[in-house]
């Protein structure tokens, strides 16, 4: 592989890991705060993609209309834990399995009765054309737009998290719930907040990776199980586990599926080398998060004392 | 275990109407293929006065969600608990290939208004079989030989990992002199290609030839251009990726593209003329060669019902109706090769000012290829 | 039962506990219930076939086909889910494998169902073997995310196989014969392969009927609850798990092979994540640790979708509400809702 190819496959599987982060930053807090098992967290990913699509055909502005879509799938996320998902605390995983994924079958349809079954977003015209990062290289300029909120959102979060009083609250609940319940916490209005802002987050990676992939109704099952992984292999609860975990995977997938694909072409046909380089890539990832598992069980960087 | 069990013979009734299960993709980014595909075909049944062959019409359309599994439950329902007359309407070769036995096993013909794979052209080819369309490695074909006429040396090739994707390639290399640089088959319904533009960029071909329909040729042609690939590299295309659902939503970028098909909408025989104004008296829109194609199958349709005098249930005589293709088609000549795959022209077009501010295809007058056929026909042993 | 959450260890207080209901209790006796259920059970059985006929709906033996087989993997899923209590979100990997096995055997000329029993059983078997010995030295949260994991490797490699398929999928032209000569029974013929399907699903619930109160269901339903006490009385813990673990693979392996020959096709979406789930959620809605939780659930969710999809095109909508409403006010599930129901009857007399 090329100096060039490799830099342009580096910034690729970062841009893709840190979109993957933000679903999982919002997973991680929820399993590891409320101790809950959300399957619908994909969902809420659509559910941004498409208000974002939507304003964008209301307003015309793009900026203005992912900043609606998070303010709106925000709040519909914390009317959601406020009305549903608080009963399911108290219940056993396989209950909230079961209700989250009804709510994953109600939100693909409530979405497709609303908006359709996909809707068109296309980056802002000024994004459109390439970026000259240095002589002899040309990187898409709305590739490098995500990579720059990506980042923005990653220290945003790592300082909410580490150096504000709700990030304080929000890491003791993590590590001790019952001794942050002791401590006169005002734990359901934290969970509203927590879950409003994972909300949140998903919304953002909807609507920016909407022009690069679809926006349509099911978007959200693919990504939500590479979130799961993510969490794991970085500890839940955990939201430095999650930034390098969500790297991590987008990392091994973006490299792995192009550098297997040109060595697979040595010597098996194309049809063949295509098909099996993603797929192999795809398996190395799950192969890592079980070696993780194997070797240091609660993640890398594991959020309970 | 020889029972007989009317559960499991498609009861043969007497025809007071034509019955056709349409099944398409109709939702999701490629929808708008399965969308101008039923639209032609239902424009094709309305303008005979909602008859085909004189028989009232009756149109069943479902959507498959571009999902195999899902086809051949909606053939299953159609086939067995409708009792249609004829199958229509899928897309995309992986899918209609999964759903065909459901048809083969109880007798129904299947008119294909898109996919026609080499899979079933050669010796697996089946009399229940007919492509209104073109075989699949046709316009790839034309798209080879038309590479050679601007003297391309080498290039890159991207298609999707299906069956219909092989059989673009294959076509492209049987007929271009130069080189092929690289060959990359991407996951079919991929819409992010950042990896094999990455890979383009460093390959530094002459030219990009790629099948990609529907949404995926929409992503790939954006960012193909977002990425400031195409500076030095000229895009070759079949019209799969340059017809006007691509040209709405890519735009600007899209003018003085070159690509090839079989029909382009400033034909001007009069089965074209009056398909494109009633097309767009209807619907409002430039139809796609999608919808001609499903306005072609009721064309086809009508003709063999009308031919048999409206005796459908004689299924072999409906089988000798179609391979006459007695009927006038928007594309000019056509006619079936021995394995009910058309034989016809091929056409280069380009991507020019509609007059009206936006985008359309125009097509030069002297075909690239004439009256072909493919590559498969010898190996079928189709007795009539 | 025992209080402690079911899959807590004394020595590792980090790892977080398992819940799986402790609401959920296995019905151990043969109940009323049971009985009436066997009945309608075998009475649908034989005559299902005869009776969709004489109302013209014989279209609709595949999809009462289909609920079988979707029962039987789901049976298979109770058995390591509800009874023992492991969690498993990578059933559909075993299902998947029993469907490529012969489906690839179909493919390549072998017809005969002996060989696709053997072949299902063999590939089955040690897949689980392998899968549950490496997730069973996990616990809780980790287990559904490895055995997870494992399901995920299996659907990327069923993928990469462009050989069989790949991601376009196996079609196959022939289908499992039974027996030979003139004792043939092709499971083409609908009508075959419905009571192939049927027997199979009868013998998976009379074995997981008898399974239940006797002594090795027993001990499993301990360890499900209380690990530290299984072991304490001297359970071997692992091999216990491991064996109803490989029990179920196979089954679920079973009602793979019974599919691919229902379909005529398999496709790598067979082992997808969201096909987990769905015998998932068909085991919990039926009823977690029941005899009939499986059939139920399937039966349930199936038809839902048939019969609201001739009504509108948002089933998916509607079922989702029902889903719900039995989380929320059936927490046994429906047959767990059946059972209550009888017995208020009876104390109303």
């Amino acid at each position: 592989m090329s100096g060039v190819l490799l830099i342009e496959q580096a910034l690729n599987g970062l841009q893709f890991g840190l979109m993957l982060f933000l679903l999982a930053a919002g997973l991680t807090l929820v399993f590891g705060v409320m101790d809950m098992i959300n399957l619908a967290h994909g969902s809420l990913y659509m559910v941004g993609a498409f208000l974002a699509a939507w304003l964008v055909g209301l307003t015309g502005s793009f900026v203005l209309s992912v900043l609606g879509a998070v303010a709106l799938t925000g709040m519909f996320g914390m009317a959601l834990e406020a009305g549903l998902l608080r009963t399911l605390y108290a219940r056993d995983h396989l209950s909230q399995v079961l209700a989250t994924f009804a709510l994953i079958l109600i939100l693909n349809d409530g979405v497709k009765m609303v908006f359709g079954t996909d809707l068109p977003l296309s980056a802002p015209a000024a994004l459109a054309g390439p970026v000259e990062l240095f002589p002899g290289f040309q990187y898409p300029a709305y590739r490098l737009l995500i990579l720059g909120v990506g980042l923005a959102l990653a220290v945003a979060l790592y300082l909410l998290v580490q150096k504000t009083r709700m990030g304080a609250l929000v890491r003791a609940g993590a590590s001790n719930r019952p001794m942050a319940t002791a401590m006169g916490v005002n734990i359901r209005a934290l969970f509203t907040l927590v879950f409003g802002i994972g909300a949140a987050l998903c919304a953002v990676a909807g609507a920016l990776l909407g022009p690069l992939l679809a926006v349509q109704v099911g978007m959200g099952e693919n990504i939500l199980i590479l979130a799961f992984v993510v969490i794991v292999i970085g500890g839940i609860g955990s939201i430095r586990g999650a930034l390098v975990g969500s790297i991590l995977v987008g990392c091994i997938d973006t490299l792995g599926r192009t550098g297997l694909q040109q060595v697979f072409r040595e010597f098996l046909p194309p049809q063949w080398a295509s098909a099996a380089g993603p797929a192999i890539a795809s398996v190395a990832v799950y192969v890592f998060m079980a070696a993780v598992l194997a070797f240091r069980p609660q993640g890398l960087f594991p959020a309970r004392s | 275990m020889a029972c007989s069990f009317a559960l499991f013979a498609v009861s043969a009734h007497a025809a007071d109407k034509v019955k056709i299960g349409f099944v398409s993709t109709l939702s999701g980014p490629s929808s708008a293929l399965g969308v101008d595909i039923r639209d032609g075909f239902l424009l094709g049944v309305k303008l005979n006065g909602g008859k085909l062959g004189g028989l009232p019409a009756e149109v069943l359309v479902s959507d498959d969600q571009f999902k195999p599994d899902v086809a051949k439950q909606l053939f299953e329902k159609n086939i067995k608990r409708d009792k249609v007359d004829f199958m229509t309407g899928v897309v995309f070769s992986n899918i209609m290939l999964a759903a065909l036995p459901e048809a083969y096993d109880n007798n129904v013909i299947y008119i294909s208004t898109n996919a026609a794979p080499s899979s079933i052209a050669g010796k697996d080819c089946n009399p229940l079989f007919f492509a209104v369309s073109w075989p699949n490695d046709a316009y790839h074909e034309a798209a080879g030989q038309y590479a050679n006429t601007r003297n391309l040396k080498s290039v890159y090739l991207v298609a999707p990992n299906y069956q219909a994707g092989k059989d673009s390639l294959a076509g492209f290399k049987r007929t271009f002199k130069g080189q092929i640089i690289g060959e990359n088959y991407t996951k079919l319904g991929q819409l992010d290609y950042a990896a094999e533009l990455a890979e383009i960029r460093a390959a530094k071909p002459q030219a990009v030839y790629i099948f990609l329909p529907g949404g995926m040729g929409i992503n790939f042609i954006k960012q193909y251009v977002g990425g400031g690939v195409g500076k030095d590299t000229a895009l070759l295309l079949p019209a799969f990726s340059a017809d006007q659902d691509v040209i709405n939503a890519v735009g600007a970028p899209m003018a003085g593209l070159f690509n090839t098909a079989h029909w382009a909408p400033d034909f001007t025989n009069p089965a074209n003329q009056k398909f494109m104004a009633e097309f767009e008296k209807e619907y409002k829109r430039v139809p796609t060669l999608y919808a001609s194609q499903g306005y072609d199958a009721a064309q086809l349709v009508n003709a063999a019902v009308r031919d048999v005098k409206g005796k459908i249930e004689d299924r072999q005589a409906v089988r000798r109706a179609l391979k006459m293709a007695h009927f006038d088609s928007v594309r000019g000549p056509f006619k079936f090769n021995v394995n009910q795959y058309p034989v016809q022209n091929y056409y280069v077009r380009t991507i020019g000012s509609d007059g009206k501010g936006g985008l359309i295809n125009k097509s030069f007058s002297e075909p690239i290829l004439k009256n072909h056929g493919d590559a498969y026909a010898q190996d079928c042993k189709m007795k009539d | 039962m025992a209080a402690r959450a079911p899959g807590a260890n004394a020595d590792r207080p980090d790892v977080p506990a398992l819940k799986v209901g402790a609401g959920a209790t296995a019905i151990t006796a043969t109940t009323h219930l049971d009985r009436t259920l066997a009945i309608v059970f075998v009475i649908a059985a034989l005559a299902l076939p005869f009776i969709l006929d004489a109302l013209g709906a014989g279209y609709y033996l595949s999809l009462a086909s289909r609920i079988v087989i979707y029962a039987i993997a789901a049976t298979s899923l109770n058995l390591v889910l509800g009874y023992a209590g492991l969690v498993s979100f990578g059933h559909a990997a075993f299902v998947g494998l029993g469907a490529y096995a012969t489906g690839i055997l179909v493919s390549e000329g072998v017809v005969g169902s002996g060989w696709h029993l053997l072949a299902t059983v063999a590939v089955t078997g040690l897949a689980a073997l392998t899968i549950g010995a490496i997730s069973l030295r996990t616990r809780g949260v980790y287990f559904i995310m490895i055995t997870l994991a494992f399901a995920q490797m299996l659907f990327y490699l069923a993928n990469s196989v462009k050989g069989y398929g790949g991601d376009e999928g196996l079609n196959i032209k022939a289908r499992s014969v039974l027996g030979f000569g003139a004792f043939a029974i092709d499971l083409k013929n609908p009508l075959a392969l419905w009571y192939v399907a049927v027997a199979v699903l009868g013998a998976s619930l009379l074995a997981l009927a008898r399974f239940g109160p006797s002594r090795l269901g027993r001990a499993v339903l301990v360890l499900r609850d209380d690990d530290v006490r299984a072991e304490a009385l001297g359970f071997p813990t692992y091999r216990l798990k491991l064996l109803v673990f490989v029990v179920a693979g196979v089954l679920g392996g079973v009602a793979g092979a019974l599919s691919v020959n229902l379909q005529g096709y398999v496709s790598p979406n067979v082992l997808h994540w969201t096909q987990s789930g769905t015998l998932m959620v068909m085991v919990i809605l039926g009823g977690v640790a029941t005899v009939w939780g499986g059939l139920v659930g399937a039966a349930t969710l199936l038809l839902l979708q048939e019969v609201l999809a001739a009504y509108t095109e948002h089933w998916e909508f509607w079922t989702g509400w029902v889903l719900l409403a039995v989380v929320l006010f059936a927490r046994q599930g429906l047959v767990g809702l059946l059972g209550s129901a009888r017995r208020s009857v009876a104390e109303r007399r």
